[in-house]
């Protein structure tokens, strides 16, 4: 009898529910993977970030647009290129109801920095932060910053007491097993316009409305429902049956249906990220190659060869169905120091490609292997395929490795000693600045500061490395520009890396639901309205 | 009778055991297990110390006898994904997987025996032609197609059926079911036939062949001529008579229900073991990898033993034969 009563009360809580339901508004989604971890700190990447930022905020946050604007921080000036005062918003609430202050700030800058943090590069970023009141701070950069203002939106802040008080003082990464705690991978407490209620991994997540969060927002929504769902055909399914306001990616082939069924439409755009290829230029034997005793990659003529044998409409109208928006620059329109007038891609010119390895010594080409990855961007095989193809056109013999993504990355990235000769990545610059990429993949190597990290094939000339530093100090918006023109400009005529496109932005939503698509692919729930 | 027992049952614990070898062999040869733990800014010392730390100098044999003994203890270690131990993830996924398992093994039964048995005495009938036809279509489409068929049609035209995932699930404490919320009821009912449809064309054709054979029989032909009702000359003697490998086969067929839900877990995202399983291996999870591998195999050879045992209960001739091998021995 009591096990009776038990699903009665289990049955009438349902009804509750859905009876609360009706006036509620609840906005439900998917997405094909879930959060790694909870924890702010954990992890630096797109997703996890962008969906912890509806619970969590930094000092600067980006508009639907990409703007910076204010989020914790009310305003902030520079009193010296490397001083930074930042005044802290008031009155601003923690969902367990505490006040954010300094102190928060600082305890989260520390966080970053700790063992098993993922967000270490942007804690660097920052040399001291000085208590000035309960609502000030000066922060102190090792050098001039511009951007530090942009990289301070993924910097999440916790509340101080919430975090000692749980054991949570160390940032807890998802990569790490059993050595660290994991209160906070598993919790949160944010200052964000939604906490929270109820997550397992993997399966659901629900938001709940924060209503005592400091801005006023457009939003309608009280409750959010958030389920990962993995296959492509399940997640357009439950879109097209009415059971999701919105889910991504939407595979491009799925677009048609989407405009005929009723009830729901595509959101498309560019996206800021940027797919490339990149050659090996750094060993001097590549590692797989019949060409022995030397690299095809260090001889221009080579590269250039590659450049002009690649038919990048083609990619855009065979396998992008017209989606991508081909690209002669690593940096994406979207991107601050982004020029049109250097966008030109290399021309489609397969005779010259010949030309050009004839006379570097291929005249009947060469062969290598390729690694590509196989589920993590946009139909990253197929682009990978149509290269090979294209490519053996001219000659060159290309065997391509596509794996899944872990088993990818693993291969080419430093922890492997980059073990790759030919490849192809997607890069989105999470400061939405040219200087991330030129730092990030164009800069040489190097292993003390960790620039040039994702530089898989070891690019390297001095010249694009001063004109970074110089880039990373100027904070004349004129001359910036001028020195990233310069610095694209040389990168191009070495043709370092070859540009293919920015892939589109893929949703699903259904009609009367306004959301903001963000060019950096995060959905920000404080743009969401429900009919 | 003891003998046989304790022979099936040292046949279990080495297959258990080779089992184990090759979960334990996932952590030593998929990757480096530190590389999966440390920050790439951890230094050699460090590393060296967390690999002195968590015993990987120790010699093979002393590794996999503690990787042994901490799996019979029901521990795996913890997730490198979910960061909580592997065995609390298992035992919050497994209601999910075992109610969807279950239910579709009795659909296959309650469905299949009576098509098999109709299939059986009208051969030549209309309907039995369109149950055969059926039955060839739900042995060769794949499981993956099926599902995506039914979300089209009951989800997405008719959209009477929920897509994905579980519904509202009622947790009891020890056990969380969808069977007592409608939208629970609901969402079962997709996943459960897809996962059905395989074993229940299996099971239909396996009695429909039973019953022709035992028809034949002369004890059958005796039951006629003894002028027995058709009813139960069909029910009570002829189909009795068939039970007999379909337990056989059911039985066996319930653990690759289990171990085959990974693919109509993944479509329905159904949040079970399968899905977890998936997820892990999506995410290089070895402790969840490893973990999945010996349940599954556990289930099969509990069930085996279950099965071999009813088997020797149920069948006169094996304990005849056994006890006149166990004399002579």
């Amino acid at each position: 009898m009591r096990f009776r009563n038990g699903i009665l009360a289990a049955l009438a809580a349902t009804v509750l529910a859905f009876s609360q339901g009706a006036d509620a508004k609840t906005f439900k989604w998917a997405f094909q993977g879930d959060a790694q971890s909870l924890d702010p700190h954990g992890l630096n990447e797109t997703f996890s970030l962008g969906y912890l930022g509806n619970v969590y905020e930094g000092l600067t946050a980006y508009s639907a647009n990409l703007e910076l604007i204010p989020a914790l921080a009310e305003s902030w000036e520079t009193t010296s290129p490397t001083t930074w005062v930042f005044k802290l918003r008031q009155g601003v609430k923690f969902h367990n109801g505490n006040d954010f202050t300094a102190d928060d700030v600082i305890f989260s800058w520390k966080r970053t920095l700790t063992e098993g943090s993922d967000q270490k590069v942007r804690g660097a970023l920052i040399k001291s932060i000085t208590k000035v009141d309960d609502h000030t701070i000066r922060v102190e950069t090792p050098g001039p910053i511009p951007t530090l203002a942009r990289e301070l939106v993924w910097l999440y802040i916790m509340d101080k007491e919430w975090a000692e008080t749980n054991n949570a003082v160390e940032a807890e990464s998802p990569k790490e097993a059993d050595t660290s705690g994991k209160f906070a991978s598993l919790n949160a407490n944010g200052t964000g316009p939604f906490m929270i209620v109820e997550r397992q991994p993997d399966v659901k997540s629900v938001f709940k409305r924060f209503n005592n969060y400091w801005k006023d927002i457009k939003s309608n929504v009280d409750e959010v429902i958030f389920t990962p769902i993995s296959q492509d055909a399940t997640r357009v399914a439950a879109l097209l049956s009415g059971e999701l306001d919105l889910a991504y990616p939407i595979p491009v082939q799925d677009w048609d249906r989407l405009t005929k069924a009723d009830g729901v439409s595509p959101l498309t755009g560019p996206e800021a990220r940027t797919i490339f290829l990149g050659m090996d230029q750094d060993r001097d034997e590549l590692l797989s190659s019949n060409i022995k005793g030397k690299n095809p990659f260090k001889d221009l003529r080579v590269r250039q060869a590659f450049a002009h044998a690649l038919n990048l409409d083609a990619i855009k109208e065979k396998i992008m169905r017209g989606a991508a928006t081909p690209s002669g620059l690593m940096v994406a329109p979207q991107i601050n120091g982004h020029n049109p007038a250097l966008n030109q891609p290399y021309a489609y010119d397969p005779a010259k490609s010949k030309r050009l390895l004839a006379e570097a010594g291929y005249p009947d080409g060469f062969e290598l292997t390729m690694d590509c990855p196989n589920n993590r961007y946009v139909n990253d095989e197929r682009i990978c395929q149509a290269v090979v193809g294209m490519l053996a056109k001219v000659g060159v013999k290309v065997d391509l490795l596509a794996q899944p993504k872990s088993k990818y990355f693993a291969k080419v990235l430093a922890q492997n000693d980059y073990d790759t000769s030919f490849y192809l990545l997607g890069w989105t610059p999470g400061s939405i600045d040219s200087h991330n990429v030129l730092q990030n993949l164009l800069v040489c190597r190097n292993k003390e500061t960790k620039a040039g990290q994702f530089n898989l094939g070891g690019y390297c000339n001095p010249k694009v490395d001063e004109l970074s530093s110089q880039i990373g100090g100027e904070t004349d918006p004129d001359k910036r520009q001028e020195l990233i023109d310069a610095a694209f400009q040389i990168h191009k005529d070495d043709v370092g890396h070859l540009p293919i496109h920015q892939q589109p932005l893929s949703w699903g939503v259904r009609d009367g639901v306004t959301v903001a698509q963000r060019a950096d692919n995060v959905l920000d729930f404080r743009n969401v309205v429900l009919p | 009778m003891i003998a046989f027992i304790i022979r099936r049952f040292l046949q279990s614990v080495l297959v258990m055991l080779t089992v184990a070898l090759i979960a334990f062999g996932l952590f030593r040869y998929v990757g480096d297990p530190i590389n999966n733990m440390v920050g790439q800014d951890t230094s050699l010392q460090e590393r060296e110390a967390l690999r002195e730390g968590l015993g990987l100098d120790d010699p093979f044999v002393v590794q996999f006898g503690r990787f042994v003994v901490n799996a019979v203890q029901g521990e795996f270690g913890i997730s490198y994904r979910h960061r909580r131990p592997v065995e609390d993830l298992i035992a919050e996924r497994l209601p999910a997987t075992l109610e969807l398992s279950i239910v579709a093994a009795l659909i296959a039964l309650l469905v299949g025996v009576p098509m098999g048995v109709y299939t059986g005495l009208h051969r030549e009938g209309f309907l039995s032609r369109v149950f055969m036809t059926l039955s060839l279509i739900g042995v060769s489409l794949p499981t993956f197609l099926i599902g995506i068929l039914l979300i089209l049609l009951f989800g997405v035209v008719l959209r009477w059926l929920p897509t994905f995932g579980r519904g509202d699930v009622v947790d009891l404490g020890w056990w969380t079911t969808g069977l007592l919320t409608v939208s629970g009821a609901k969402a079962l009912i997709m996943p459960s036939i897809t996962l059905a449809l395989f074993q229940m064309t299996l099971i239909m054709r396996l009695v429909r062949s039973e019953m022709l054979e035992v028809l034949r029989t002369d004890y059958i032909k005796f039951a006629r001529a003894r002028g027995l009702a058709n009813r139960a000359i069909n029910f009570g003697h002829a189909l009795k008579n068939t039970l007999v490998p379909v337990i056989t086969i059911t039985g066996l067929q319930l653990g690759s229900i289990i171990a085959f839900a990974i693919i109509t877990e993944s479509v329905f995202q159904w949040p079970g073991m399968g899905l977890l399983f998936i997820q892990a291996i999506n995410e290089v999870d070895i402790p969840v990898m490893s973990a999945y591998l010996c349940m599954i195999a556990l289930f099969f050879v509990i069930i085996n033993l279950i099965v071999d045992l009813l088997y020797y209960a149920v069948d006169p001739r094996l304990r005849i034969d056994s006890t006149v091998v166990g004399r002579h021995g």
